[in-house]
């Protein structure tokens, strides 16, 4: 076997290795290789995230615009706050846009699904959702309770 | 003039597991010279070689290679030690991932710091000096076993040893490899002064380069001197080993017991 | 009754002087870094490991990729959960099948070629003749092929997962027809960085040492003789493919193991 060979061959072998391990990093994991991607953030204010998790799906109309990069707890108010950012330059989201946490499949992967509204000025970068249009997590067992409570009363 | 010892072994003992392989062995080899190692198949020839080489460490004596005690080497010195001793191996161990040429010219790449171009001229003198430059090309897969092992001789004289030590060589050679590899040992000596350790049962072609001989069965040497002595040595036990006589002190039956015992015994039993 | 009990220390006490003998020879050969000239050394090895075993990796990956992907289609397809197809095949692959397989495979077929070829050149005396030479086998034939394995295997896993990877989609999306955009993104929701992929290559990389080291051992360690040989090259495949398993139960334990 020639020496030459080997060389290419062992070079294109680890050159492979390394690829797929590029490949699984931002295929498959989905990190991007820069941070920052030419998007921008916004935030919103839920009473129950429950669910959610950092990278989980931001879309609109079905289409994922965007990933939330960040959930903080508020003490003083007692709600969550969610940092959001979304793909493409800003000036998409009007200011009356929704935000509701959805349920994906039977499997329960939860997103925020953002539902555009008619104002003319839009939301910039680091905006807060207007809260009178959020929506938090749907959380099977306060349904039950409240069901409970209720037919307890009557 | 007196001639100088290069290797001295003096009451060598060595055990392998429970057999006992050398038994106070007192060996010289003198320097300049073809000193023949004689003796029946599991006498521990191999064994001798790998101790001088310092690869196996003897239970008690000692071995002393040009005035240094090898048994007291520390690692370091021993691999030292051995840039100056070519070993040609009864199979002649040559590097089956590497060619001719790169076979030769290992013990060159890692012991020297040579250029390319003196290395190729070296490893083309050592080949030529066997009669084998023209198959520098070849792998070792390709060669017929008499010229893999004048292969490894150019590989053991690549760096002029001191000491060559040949572990069986004739074994399993054609009449013709035999001649080469006869008049090469000859020739190796003669032309370069090297001391030569011969260890072989080939009585015949020993005797004929030896200048001395040693004769060893059971851990002890049984009988020395020139080739012309040992050959006419009166004791049974060397005579049965030079002419190769069925019976002898070296019985022909593996110790049993009596034939006519053992078969009756079987049916008996 | 006795003699049982004597062959048990026996053998006890043979198994432990072995694993004595392999550490000595590991933390000898480990010990010398590798300079520039064992740099070709390394290639070659790697050559003989890596792009070798490349073949059966891929091949191996693919079908396993596939079937992983027609098992969770129909299972999940009850549930009208298709789109988890694409998460739990990278799941699969990334955290357990990838590293096991591959150090398996590897076993097979790099580790008992590296057996059989340092068993070989103990009975031929090469390793014999290299050290009347003053060139320690150990760090010419031992260090390079035990370097050679901890580069190679990693990179054989990763190469595995994503050919397997790849086997799911055309069975999954191409062929079952579930949605691409869906099969990616779930898969993409779901795979952490360091948690799966990376804890995935750590496990593959404590494979690669353990097994590459058993083959080496048992090459060195071999009875010069064609029938030793055989033996070896069966042991190194069998305890290896043991250990393997064992320790991945216990390094899945360790790093996912919720106590």
């Amino acid at each position: 076997m020639q020496m030459r060979t080997i060389e290419i061959s062992v070079g294109a072998f680890v050159l492979a290795g390394m690829l797929a391990l590029v490949f699984l990093a931002v295929k498959v994991s989905g990190i991007s290789l820069s941070e920052d991607r030419g998007g921008y953030i916004i935030k919103a204010r839920f009473d129950d995230v429950s669910g959610l998790r950092l990278r989980s799906k931001v879309t609109m109309a079905g289409v994922t615009i965007g990933r939330v990069s960040g959930i903080d707890v508020d003490m003083l108010r007692g709600d969550a706050e969610v940092t959001m950012e979304i793909d493409g330059e800003e000036g998409g989201l009007t200011l009356d846009t929704g935000a509701k946490i959805l349920t994906e499949g039977v499997l329960g992967a939860r997103y925020v699904s953002l539902v555009p509204g008619a104002d003319p000025d839009t939301l910039r970068d680091g905006d807060y959702i207007l809260d009178e249009f959020t929506q938090g997590a749907f959380v099977l067992e306060n349904l039950i309770g409240d069901i409970v409570t209720r037919l307890g009363a009557s | 003039m007196p001639v100088e010892n290069l290797i001295e072994i003096e009451g060598l003992r060595f055990k392998r597991g429970d057999r006992v392989i050398f038994d106070g062995l007192d060996m010289v080899v003198p320097a300049g010279q073809i000193t023949a190692i004689m003796g029946p198949s599991g006498s521990g020839k191999t064994t001798l070689l790998r101790i001088v080489g310092g690869q196996l460490r003897p239970d008690s004596g000692s071995v002393r290679v040009a005035g240094k005690d090898v048994c007291r080497m520390g690692r370091s010195e021993l691999f030292e030690l051995r840039k100056n001793i070519g070993m040609l191996f009864q199979s002649s161990a040559l590097f089956t991932d590497l060619n001719v040429f790169e076979n030769v010219a290992f013990p060159l790449r890692v012991h020297t710091d040579l250029p390319e171009d003196a290395i190729r001229d070296l490893v083309l003198m050592k080949l030529n000096a066997v009669g084998l430059r023209g198959a520098r090309d070849l792998e070792p897969s390709q060669l017929s076993g008499g010229m893999s092992r004048r292969v490894a001789l150019a590989r053991a004289i690549a760096l002029d040893p001191r000491l060559l030590m040949y572990d069986e060589p004739f074994t399993g050679q054609d009449p013709i490899a035999l001649g080469v590899l006869l008049s090469l040992i000859k020739n190796l000596n003669q032309a370069l002064g090297t001391t030569s350790m011969v260890v072989s049962h080939d009585v015949r072609e020993t005797l004929s380069i030896a200048h001395y001989v040693y004769v060893i069965a059971d851990g002890v040497v049984i009988g020395e001197g020139s080739p012309d002595s040992v050959a006419s040595n009166p004791s049974p036990r060397i005579q049965q080993f030079i002419n190769g006589s069925p019976d002898g002190p070296v019985p022909f039956h593996y110790p049993a017991e009596d034939f006519v015992y053992d078969l009756m015994g079987e049916s008996n039993g | 009754m006795i003699r049982f009990m004597r062959s048990v220390g026996a053998q006890a006490l043979e198994r432990l002087a072995s694993l004595g003998r392999a550490t000595v020879m590991w933390g000898t050969a480990m010990w010398g870094l590798p300079g520039p000239g064992d740099f070709t050394l390394m290639l070659k090895q790697i050559y003989h490991v890596g792009v070798l075993s490349l073949i059966i990796i891929v091949l191996s990956a693919f079908s396993i990729g596939a079937v992983i992907a027609l098992q969770f289609h129909t299972q999940l397809s009850r549930f009208g959960a298709e789109d988890a197809v694409g998460l739990g095949l990278a799941l699969t692959l990334l955290r357990e099948l990838g590293p096991v397989v591959t150090a398996l495979l590897f076993a097979g077929r790099a580790g008992s070629a590296i057996t059989a070829e340092i068993g070989l050149m103990k009975a031929t005396e090469q390793l014999s003749s290299m050290e009347m030479m003053g060139v320690d086998p150990l760090h010419r034939i031992v260090a390079p092929r035990l370097w050679a394995g901890i580069i190679s295997m990693p990179l054989l896993t990763a190469v595995f997962n994503v050919v397997a990877i790849y086997g799911g989609v055309i069975v999954a999306v191409e062929w079952l027809g579930s949605d691409p955009g869906a099969f990616w993104s779930g898969m993409r929701d779901a795979v952490e960085l360091w948690e799966d992929v990376g804890k995935g290559m750590l496990k593959s990389v404590a494979f690669a040492v353990v097994v590459t080291w058993i083959a080496v051992f048992q090459g060195y360690d071999t009875e010069p003789t064609a029938e030793g040989i055989g033996l070896a090259t069966t042991r190194t495949v069998v305890i290896s493919s043991v250990v393997v398993l064992a320790m991945d139960f216990l390094l899945t334990l360790s790093m996912y193991g919720d106590f």
